[in-house]
C-alpha cells in the first residue's frame, strides 16, 4: 500500500518543456493543503487510513451529522470527506496539513478518479471488438458483436459474455505516471499524461504501489 | 482565462519575442542547435506555409529549398529551441496554408511580396 497520498482536482492538460527542450504533455492538477480530520488505526478501526478534507465550506451548509465530526476534530469544514489508505499513518495527526510538497519532480504516483461516463456504449468501443465487414454484402451489423455463444449446447449464453452496455463513470487507476513538477506555492502538481476523469473531477494521489520506484536509483 | 494558463504563462515565450508573421511571410528562424556540450545557432531561413494550433500548442511550418530539394521544418512557437524568430519580407497571398508552393518549381513558386 502507499506511504503517502493526497486529493487534487483535475484542471486540464496542456504541455511544458522538459531540460532537453522536448515537449512533455501533462495533466494540471489543483492540489489544495488537506487537512487531517481523522486518523484511523488497526488497533481501533480494523486498519489504516487517514480521513481528510480540503478547501472551505460554509458551517451552516453542513448537515449535524457531518458537522460533528469537524467539530470533533476542531477542523474548519471542507466539501468533501475523503479517506486515503496508508501503510502507516503512525506519523500524522488530527488537524494536520498536508500539502503537494509531500511529492517531488520524477517520483512515480498512481492516480485514482471516477472515469468519464460514456453512455450505452456498444462492444467495439466497450470491448475493443473488431466488428464487421464494411461491405461484401454486410448488411446493418457493421459494428455488431457477431456470435455470443454456440447451439443447443450448452443452449445458454455463459456468464460474463461481453456485450453492450454502459461504459465509464467507474473508479479507474492510472499506475505510474511521474510527477512532472509539484508546487507547493501555487498549490499545482503537473503528472506526466493523462489522467482519468473529467476537468473539475476529484483525483486520488498516491506513491506507486507497484514497478521500480523512483527512490531506487 | 483557461484554467491551464497558470502553467502555460510561465512556458510560453513573452510576447515580444514572437513578431506577428503570418503565411506568405518568409523567415529566418534562429535555432539553437547542441552538438556534445556546444551550442551554435543555425539559421533557417525560408516561407511559412501553414500556421497551426493555438495557445502553447501553436506551431507553423517553414518551407526552404536546399540545393534543390525543398525542405520542411515545423517548430512550435514556444519551442525554447528557437531563439529568435526574424521576418524578412510580408507575402502578398490569399489562402491560409500554401501547400500548392509544393507542387511549383522555380518561378511559380515565389511568393509575390505585400506592397
Amino acid at each position: 500500500m502507499a506511504s503517502k497520498a493526497i486529493v487534487g482536482e483535475k484542471v486540464g492538460m496542456t504541455q511544458v518543456w522538459d531540460d532537453q527542450n522536448r515537449v512533455v504533455p501533462v495533466t494540471v492538477l489543483q492540489v489544495a493543503p488537506c487537512r487531517v480530520v481523522s486518523v484511523k488505526t488497526p488497533e481501533r478501526d480494523g486498519y489504516s487510513a487517514l480521513q481528510v478534507t480540503f478547501g472551505h465550506k460554509k458551517a451552516s451548509k453542513l448537515t449535524k451529522p457531518v458537522a460533528g465530526q469537524f467539530a470533533k476534530a476542531n477542523v474548519e469544514p471542507g466539501p468533501r470527506l475523503v479517506e486515503l489508505r496508508l501503510d502507516d499513518t503512525s506519523g500524522y495527526e488530527v488537524g494536520q496539513e498536508i500539502k503537494v510538497d509531500i511529492l517531488a519532480e520524477g517520483d512515480q504516483i498512481d492516480v485514482t478518479a471516477v472515469s468519464k461516463g460514456k453512455g450505452f456504449a456498444g462492444v467495439m468501443k466497450r470491448h475493443g471488438f473488431s466488428g464487421q465487414k464494411a461491405s461484401h454484402g454486410a448488411h446493418r451489423i457493421h459494428r455488431a458483436p457477431g456470435a455470443i455463444g454456440s447451439c443447443a449446447t450448452p443452449a445458454r449464453v455463459f456468464p460474463g459474455q461481453r456485450m453492450a452496455g454502459r461504459m465509464g463513470g467507474e473508479k479507474v487507476t492510472t499506475l505510474n505516471l511521474t510527477v512532472v513538477s509539484a508546487d507547493a506555492e501555487r498549490d499545482l502538481l503537473l503528472v506526466r499524461g493523462a489522467v482519468p476523469g473529467p476537468k473539475g473531477g476529484l483525483v486520488l494521489v498516491r506513491d506507486a504501489v507497484k514497478g521500480r520506484k523512483a527512490s531506487d536509483g | 482565462m483557461h484554467r491551464t494558463d497558470l502553467i502555460d504563462a510561465q512556458t510560453a515565450k513573452p510576447a515580444d519575442q514572437i513578431p506577428s508573421f503570418a503565411p506568405g511571410d518568409t523567415l529566418k528562424v534562429h535555432v539553437r542547435v547542441v552538438e556534445g556540450n556546444k551550442e551554435r545557432i543555425q539559421v533557417f531561413q525560408g516561407v511559412v506555409i501553414r500556421r497551426q494550433g493555438s495557445g502553447i500548442r501553436e506551431t507553423f511550418t517553414v518551407r526552404k529549398l536546399s540545393y534543390g530539394v525543398g525542405v520542411e521544418r515545423t517548430f512550435p512557437l514556444h519551442t525554447p529551441i528557437v531563439s529568435t524568430i526574424e521576418v524578412v519580407s510580408r507575402g502578398a497571398v490569399r489562402r491560409a496554408k500554401l501547400f500548392y508552393l509544393r507542387d511549383r518549381i522555380g518561378k511559380a513558386a515565389k511568393v509575390k511580396e505585400k506592397r
